[in-house]
Order: structure tokens, then sequence, then C-alpha cells
């Protein structure tokens, strides 16, 4: 065999080890969407989606509350936690590199490898208890965007890295200002890296549980203040878990692919929304 | 890295205006991270204080875990934790790399985005379902094939001693690779597709394979980007309470064999922490800040060993 | 600071980005006219310097070719609206109808189900004017939270100490009964018998094969295979793990001595899983296994559980009768006295069932304090809760298989929420 020849295997080694990685890593992924369909599959009617939680497992419950809890408690987790990770992300990669711009980033890796309860414990102390809000929404919401945070920034400032320098370069030869340059010449440009960043870290939040007992705890009511607990999903799903009924337990089933659910629309029209706009905002193409 | 300190671009700003502004207020959020850490420090230490005090540095090497008799120590569970931690990203790093190739570089259009969406959308599968799944549809898995095959092939290291029950670190390792692959591929992915064309182009024109093309250009240049993956992924594992729960056999015990159950901080944390009061309370906060620590000083290795080939991009010099 | 963002993406369509639209050969100008802002296109290159230089009172604006700054305005409205929408939609769909009370406990998950249960039929009750939210935690966290005060009540399966309750002044009030049962996966036997000693023994290791002589002895119908006793137990903290450890300690000195009575007990040689549903599945799935677990999950799992000799030599096997039988006798302190040492563990009767146990609410007994300014309204719904939930709650206890509280329980509660003050008033 020659050289080229065995360079073409390689390559078709390669390939192939790639895809052999996508089926195996498929299969269990796969499973369990489908173990989660299947077992949850059940649970669902428009009751099921509007009736609000009782925790007894008698017919009449559902998840309603928990449904808009989880929504409500995305969304102002997000308001807080995005633009502040987007811009920690903008800082480290734009503005960072001296010695703060290091000690942010590594604090930020760091704050990315803290066990989630512990963090409910901070937004615990601070809110629940500093702020003598108690138990309630928006304390649940603080320590969900405090993990988000590093998610989102992490992301941010490798999408920010990613953008060749020239771009970089050629806007601030023409004389734009620096921050218009980051704004937008650089965020424009690597909006498909923060949007997916910002995408996994609202999926990662809809799916924490451990920070919300400490904070958000819960609520069998419609009842929606900032400074009330309230119900979510993920803690339905351990509330139900950790009860003897069998219909609690479908029920919980049935709440992990209304979650699912709720990450995929979410997922679908940002994507769509943003190939709509591919194609119109002309990137700056450098002669 | 243009940085125009002191630069002509500089002086204009008296026009321009909020150069200086913003760049403060950008650095004021970005403090936040530290400040944010700073409390989270704090706090812990102070809850933690009780547990310090009266264990002193014997915490860390203590084996013993007896709440009736308030003995604490933390080496069973920092054990547990780098042994599981280590086989997630053993298994889930390579394969989450080569689902990222596979996703940007060789994916028929029209798989590509269903894929990437089935992916990105495992990251919001809560943990307590992963950890339910682990022991309806894992652990059987583990228990009549993989477990036996790998006692057959490696059964004479020590590393897989033991009847396999399936409640042991291994599954819990293979869970938390499952849990974390969707993160580290689909960040990795972000990485590989924000590589340039010309960086490709330029790898095919002088006559490289598919496969060269992708190991020169594309994952040199994504280094980084797929480094940070990395990270986030391993934050994930380090982190993991529920899952590793349900799977792990929750053993306070150091054992060698992967067949064998044992306990992570985490877990440990999750498991105690609704029944804890009182000086077992700040054992386990204790433990939270053995965790912390762990976490960071696996970040100072990695960062420093490995990321030093990777912090630099590799610049493209001009207008590519 | 969403507003602070947002005000820098509206702010940057003003830009003096006229180098992008010299580039562009299509500059165009923004007039700032009566506070409207008015678009107007340019054709002489002078008057694009003039503008760079302020003279002429014009500021430049990008082509909005593609409309993209009409796209950054329009995505801005589509998130304030839909964020207004969001929280308005919190705000209507709230019940606040009704002027009501929201009362929030939280500890054991023992008596979770029952309590949900309490809490709606109250709710209706009351036409939905008293919310109570409870949510299991673990007795422990229960504990923290009322002595933080973050909770109107608490739930814990293990009572205080005497120097905890008199410290913080708080009450016990038993709401109900429960038994933990001995759980067992052995193909092809449909019943078991064992008494305390022997099961001490095989938690010990000190038995580790199923036809140990001990065993056989007590089930002499019985062929029992000769394989290895797996026990399972429960990894996390409980207070099914109190009782059991409990029982044990008082059957068996050897065990007191070695291991004791606690939420998480340093067993030998065992197998964990978390949570009763985790034990439960555990023993379902593993053959030879032997574990312990509340009365509910073994009713709802179909698992098998063991009949245990109890303290007057009979085997009684758990259920609602057994239980209540086992809590009959005993003696009971006031409710602002000292639990620690109540116990029903192995209690006497022909037909009491030896694993049972008291579960507790905690509430303060004097309602107000600065911290939570609970409300003379609040005070009352709680206290009002809890004298139903000893009287009418009971009968909703069988059907989520709780025992329901013997009389003489029920009138040292009664007593107990006879005491219970607001800002030193008796509330009752």
């Amino acid at each position: 065999m020659n050289a080229y020849e065995y360079r073409r295997l390689k390559n078709r080694l390669a390939s192939g080890l790639a895809l052999t990685c996508v089926i195996l890593a498929m299969i269990p992924l796969l499973y369990i969407l489908a173990s989660v369909v299947m077992k949850g599959a059940p649970a669902l009617s428009w009751e099921f989606l509007t009736n609000r939680t009782v925790g007894t497992g008698e017919p009449g419950e559902g998840i309603g509350n928990a449904i808009v809890g989880t929504l409500l408690l995305v969304l102002y987790a997000s308001m807080i936690g995005l633009p502040v990770g987007i811009l920690t992300g903008v800082y480290i990669s734009e503005y960072g590199n001296n010695r703060f711009g290091a000690t942010v980033r590594f604090f930020n890796d760091v704050l990315a490898n803290f066990p989630s309860i512990v963090i409910g414990l901070l937004a615990y102390a601070l809110v629940v208890t500093y702020l003598n809000v108690g138990f309630s929404l928006i304390a649940g919401a603080v320590a969900l965007a405090i993990i988000e945070i590093p998610i989102v920034a992490n992301t941010t400032e490798e999408a920010l890295r990613m953008v060749p320098n020239s771009l970089r370069e050629g806007a601030l030869a023409l004389g734009i200002s620096r921050w218009r340059t980051v704004i937008k010449v650089m965020l424009s440009s690597a909006k498909a890296g923060i949007v997916t960043g910002a995408l996994l870290a609202i999926a990662r939040i809809s799916g924490e549980t451990a920070p919300l007992l400490l904070t958000a705890f819960y609520s069998n009511y419609w009842s929606f203040s900032p400074t009330e607990p309230v119900a979510s999903l993920p803690l339905t799903i351990f509330r139900n878990y950790n009860s003897p009924s069998e219909v609690l337990l479908e029920q919980a089933w049935g709440a992990a692919i209304v979650l699912i659910m709720i990450v995929l629309s979410l997922n679908v029209s940002v994507r769509l929304f943003m190939r709509r706009n591919a194609n119109k905002g002309q990137k700056v193409r450098m002669r | 890295m243009v940085t125009a300190k002191g630069s002509m671009l500089r002086k204009n700003t008296v026009r321009f205006g909020g150069d200086q502004l913003f760049e403060y207020s950008v650095m004021a959020i970005a403090a936040l991270n530290l400040i944010l850490v700073w409390f989270l420090a704090v706090i812990m230490f102070s809850d933690a204080w009780p547990s310090i005090d009266r264990f002193g540095i014997g915490f860390l090497v203590g084996a013993d875990w007896d709440p009736n008799r308030d003995l604490y120590g933390a080496l069973p569970f920092v054990f547990g934790t780098l042994v599981t931690t280590g086989i997630a990203m053993l298994i889930g790093v390579p394969l989450s790399i080569g689902i990222a190739i596979y996703l940007s570089e060789l994916a028929p259009l029209r798989l590509k985005d269903p894929l990437s969406f089935i992916v990105e959308l495992l990251a919001a599968v809560p943990s307590v379902i992963y950890g339910l799944w682990a022991m309806y549809a894992l652990r059987p898995v583990m228990v009549d094939t993989v477990e036996p095959f790998f006692q057959s092939v490696l059964g004479w290291t020590p590393l897989f001693q033991g009847e396999p029950i399936g409640l042991d670190k291994f599954t819990a390792g293979v869970i938390l690779a499952i849990m974390v692959i969707p993160t580290i591929a689909s960040v990795s992915k972000e990485a590989m597709m924000a590589v340039p064309d010309s960086q490709r182009e330029a790898a095919l024109s002088i006559g490289a394979t598919r496969y060269e093309v992708t190991r020169m250009a594309v994952l040199t240049y994504a280094r980084s980007g797929i480094f940070g993956a990395c990270i986030l992924g391993m934050g994930r594992a380090i982190g993991e309470t529920m899952a590793v729960a349900m799977t792990i056999g929750n053993a306070n015990k150091i054992s060698w064999s992967l067949l064998d159950p044992g306990q992570t901080m985490a877990s440990l944390i999750a498991n105690n922490w609704g029944e804890a009061e009182g000086i077992q309370l700040s054992a386990l906060i204790e433990i939270g800040l053995v965790l912390f620590f762990i976490a960071l000083l696996v970040n100072v290795f990695a960062r420093a060993v490995i990321g030093r080939f990777m912090s630099r991009i590799p610049t493209t010099g001009g207008g590519l | 600071m969403t507003t602070i963002f947002v005000y820098i993406f509206i702010n940057m369509s003003n830009s003096d980005i006229g180098v992008y639209a010299e580039r562009h050969q299509e500059p165009v100008f923004s007039i700032v006219l009566d506070g409207k802002t008015r678009i107007e296109r340019c054709e002489d290159m002078s008057e694009l310097e003039k503008t760079k230089t302020g003279d002429n009172g014009k500021s430049v604006v990008m082509p909005h070719r593609g409309g993209r700054t009409r796209l950054l305005i329009a995505s801005v409205v589509t998130a304030v609206i839909i964020i207004s929408a969001a929280v308005l939609m919190g705000v209507v769909l709230s019940e606040n109808k009704i002027e009501s009370v929201t009362l929030i406990g939280a500890g054991a998950t023992f008596p979770m189900p029952l309590i949900l249960k309490w809490a709606d039929v109250y709710y209706n009750k009351t036409g939905q004017a008293v919310k109570i939210s409870y949510l299991g935690g673990g007795s422990g966290a229960g504990i923290t939270q009322i002595k933080n005060k973050q909770v109107d009540f608490a739930g814990t399966d293990a009572p205080l100490s005497a120097t905890d309750s008199s410290t913080y002044g708080l009450v016990h009030i038993p709401e109900t009964l429960g038994a933990v049962v001995v759980a067992y996966n052995l193909p092809g036997v449909e019943s078991l018998r064992l008494d305390g000693p022997t099961l001490a023994r095989i938690f010990m290791r000190n038995i580790t094969a199923w036809n140990d002589p001990a065993i056989a002895s007590l089930n002499p119908n019985i062929t029992l295979p000769s394989n290895q006793i797996k026990t399972i137990v429960r990894s996390d903290s409980s207070g099914t793990t109190f009782v059991f450890s409990g029982y044990l300690s008082v059957v068996s000195n050897e065990f007191a001595t070695l291991y004791g009575q606690g939420k998480s007990v340093n067993w030998p040689d065992v197998i964990g899983a978390s949570g009763n549903p985790g034990v439960t599945q555990t023993i379902k799935t593993t053959p030879y296994s032997i574990g312990y677990i509340e009365l509910a999950y073994a009713i709802t799992n179909n698992v098998p559980y063991a009949m245990l000799k109890n303290r007057d030599g009979n085997f009684v096997g758990a259920s609602l009768d057994t239980i209540s039988a086992a809590a009959s006798g005993t003696t009971l302190p006031a409710g602002d006295g000292d639990w620690s040492g109540v116990s029903i563990l192995n209690a006497p009767g022909a037909n009491a069932y030896p694993i049972a146990s008291f579960t507790y609410i905690l509430i303060y007994k004097e309602l107000y304090n600065e911290q939570s300014k609970m409300n003379k309204s609040a005070a009352k719904a709680l206290v009002d809760f809890l004298w139903w939930v000893v009287h009418e709650g009971q009968s909703y206890a069988s059907g989520l298989y709780y025992a329901p509280l013997p009389q003489s329980v029920v009138s040292v509660n009664e007593a107990t929420l006879d005491s219970i003050t607001y800002k030193g008033e008796p509330i009752r």
C-alpha cells in the first residue's frame, strides 16, 4: 500500500470511527427519549396540563401550575443570567488579556463546577434569609441565574474568540469605536455560538432540582407572585418519584415529556428565527 | 489581538463616546463572577466552620462517615468523585468529539440539524429522569452484558473484581458520561463550525484527506473551544447528584474495583442534606467545600498543563 | 439590568457609522425632528463630512437595507411584550380573588401524601381560603427551616431533643402513625416469619444465608434456599432508617452498642439505595434480598413483607389495625414537653405491630415572631387546620395506608393545640 492509499484508509477509518461514536452515543440518548415518551405518554391529557398539582395521586391532578412555574423561573433567571453571562464572556474575550481577565475566566470555570445544591445554598443565604424574602420565585430565579452565568460566559467567550481577527481589525480600522465593534460586529458574527450557549444554559436550568428545594420551594396553587413559593416541573418529578403512588410516578414521566417539549420548542423557534435573519444582515466582507 | 491602547483610535473616543463606559460596565459585570464565588466561599466556610473546627485537616483523610458517633471524613467521597468523573470524561470526551466532528464535518445536510437538535435537547432532561432511566434500563444492561464482559477481559486487574450487581462506580460513570455528552458535543460542534472555511480550504488545497483536514485545520483551530466544552461537561459530572445517587450503590468506603459500590461527594450531600442537622450539616457543607477545592484544583491542573497548548488561537494573519 | 441592555441596543441605530455608509456608497441620515426620527438619504459626500463633525445637526444612521434596525426594534418590542405577557399571566392566573392565607410546611417525606391530601381537602372545605404547601425534603431540612422561621410548620419522624424543643419553643403534634416493614425477594416463598433478634443479626451480617437455622426455626413449613442474603438499606438519611434502627436497637443489645439508632447507620456490607422507591425497586429486582421500607410502598408495589414476632410473642403483619394497636397503650408528654423518649417500638399488646412509629408536626408555641411576622388570621388558620387534622382529617388516613390516631393521642393533641398562643393570647 503506498502512502496515498494509506492516508485514504486512515480517512475511511476515521470517518467510520466518528460515525460509530454518533451511533454509540445516540443509542442511549434515543433510548432515554423513547423511555420518557413511552412511560409518560399515558399521563398526558388536557386535564394533566391544566389542572394544578395536589400530590396525592387521585384523579383530577395535573401539572399546570408547575409548567407556568418553570416558565417563569426560567424567564426571570435568564433575564438576569443571560446578560451577565454574555457580558462576562465579552469582557474575558475582548478586554481580558490581563491579570484581571485571567482571574475572571478562572473563577468563571470554578463557578461552573460548583454543585448546584451549593448554589442553592448561596441563593438561600442571600435572598431567602438575608433579604428575608423567604422561599420565593425570585430566590429560585437567582439560583438558576447563577448556574446559567458560567455556561453562557464560557460559550460566549469561545464564540467571540473564533471570530477571525481580520474582522475585528477591519472594523477598528474603519474608525468604528471599540464598543461598537464588539456589539455590532463581533456579537453578530458570534451569534450562532452565543445562541447555542444560551439555549444550552436554559435547557440545563429548566431541569435543575436541587437548588429549587432551598429557594423556590413548592406550591400546589395557582399563585405566581415573585415573593411566594412556586411549583416547578423538576421538583414535581422529584416529589412524585418519592411518593408511593403509581399514578404520580406516571405523572413524573409525563412532566419530563412536557419539560423536554418546552426546551424543544424554544430551540426550534430560536433556530428558525436565526435562520430567517442569517441572510438579511450581510456579513462584512473584507477585500 | 488588537488592543489599541494608546493608539490614535483611542483618542478619537471623545466624539464616539462610550468606549470607557462600556469597558468599565462590562468589567463590573465580569467582576460579579468574582463576587459570587467569594460569597459562596464565605458562606460555605462559615456554615462548615463547626466541622472544620472539630476535625481539622484529618477530615480530608478520614475514612469514616458515621453520623451516630459524629465521626466524619471525606476521603471515600473524594475518591468516588474522582473515579466517577474520570470514567465519565474518559468515555464521554472521545464520544462527544466524535459526534461533534461528525455533525460539523461529515454529516449529510439533512441529518445535521435533526441530530444536533436531539443532542442539545438531551441537555434539558432533568437528572432525576436520567437516574430513573439508569435504574430501570441501564442497570440490567450493565449487570447482564457490560460488566461481565469487562470482567472476562480485564478481570485480572484490581479494577474489575467482585460480583456485578449494577449499582457501582462503573454504572455511575457511564450514566455521567451519557449526561455530559450533550454539553460537550454541542459546544465542541459549535467551536468546529466556527472554524473559517479558509482553514479547511487551505488544507484541502495541499491535498489533505478529509480526516487530515479535520485534524490539521479544524481540531487545531477549535482546540480551545473543545477544551472549554470539556470543562463545562466536567462541571456537570463533578456536581451531579440524583443520577449518581441512584446508580452508585452508596457505600461509604473506598474500593478499587469499579464493580463495587462507592459514593461521591455531590451524591453524599444530596442523600443526607434533608435529614442532616447540627454537626452533620456542617460536615456536609465541609464536603461541599472540599468539592469546590477539588474542582478548583482540577481546573487549575487542566488549564495549566493541557491549556498551555490551547490558549492561543492561531492568528489568521490578514484578511483570509 | 434588562432596561440598560435594551437601551444600548436601541441607541445603536443612531450611530455614527458613517464610514460604513461611506463604504457602502449609500449613506442615510437620521434627523431628530420634534422627537421623531426621520430617515433621509444623502447624495453628497461633503454633507457626510459635515455630519461627522456634527455641524449640521444631523447624525448618520447605518443603511437599513434588510431592515436590520427595524428588525432589532421589532425583536426588542416582541421581547418586552412576551415578558409583560408572562408577568401578566402570572398575576392573572393567580387566584387572588379571595382573601387567602398561605401556610408553608417542610419536612419528612413519610407523611407527605397524607399531609397533601389534608391540604387539598381543607382548601376546598374553606372555600379556597387556606392554601397549604408542604414539601417533603427530609425531617432535618424541615427542622432547620422551622428553626430559621422560614416555614410555618415542620414534619419530622424523629422527635426533637429536649433541649431543642425547649430552646426554640416548639411543640410536638403527632398527626399520624406509620410502620416500617421488612420486604424481601425470595423466589417461591410466599410468606416469611422473622423475629427481632434474628432480624438484627441479619442486618449485622451475623446471619448470611437464607437457610440459617435461626430463620429456619421460625419458618418450619417452608424450605429456605441456601443463597446468600443481600441486605438492602437506605443510602440517604431518613426517618425510615431511624425507626428501623430504633427497633433493632431495642431488640438487640449488640446492635444498639455497635450501630445504634439513627437516621443513617454505618451498616456493614450492604447495598444502599436512595429513597423508599429506590429500596423497593432494588428489592424487586435483586433476588434473595431483604430490606426495610414504609408500608405504603410495599402495598402499592406488591412487594411481600415479613410477619414479625411482637413483644407478646405473636406473629403479626403490618396493617392499620396492628399499627393503631401499637399506639394505644402509650403515655405521651404534654405538647411542649420532652418527646425525645417517646417510642412505640416493640410495643406491648397482643395485636401490636413491633415497628410502628408516630410522625410529628412541629409548630411554635407562640406563633408570632419578629422574623416571619405571621398575622393573626394565618395563625388561626394554622391552629384550625391542625385541629381538623387530628379529628376529621383522620378519616382520610386509611385510604392512603396510614393508621388513624387512637383517642388517647387525639386528646393530648387537643390539649397542645389549646395551648398555642398568638402574642400571648391563646388562639382557640
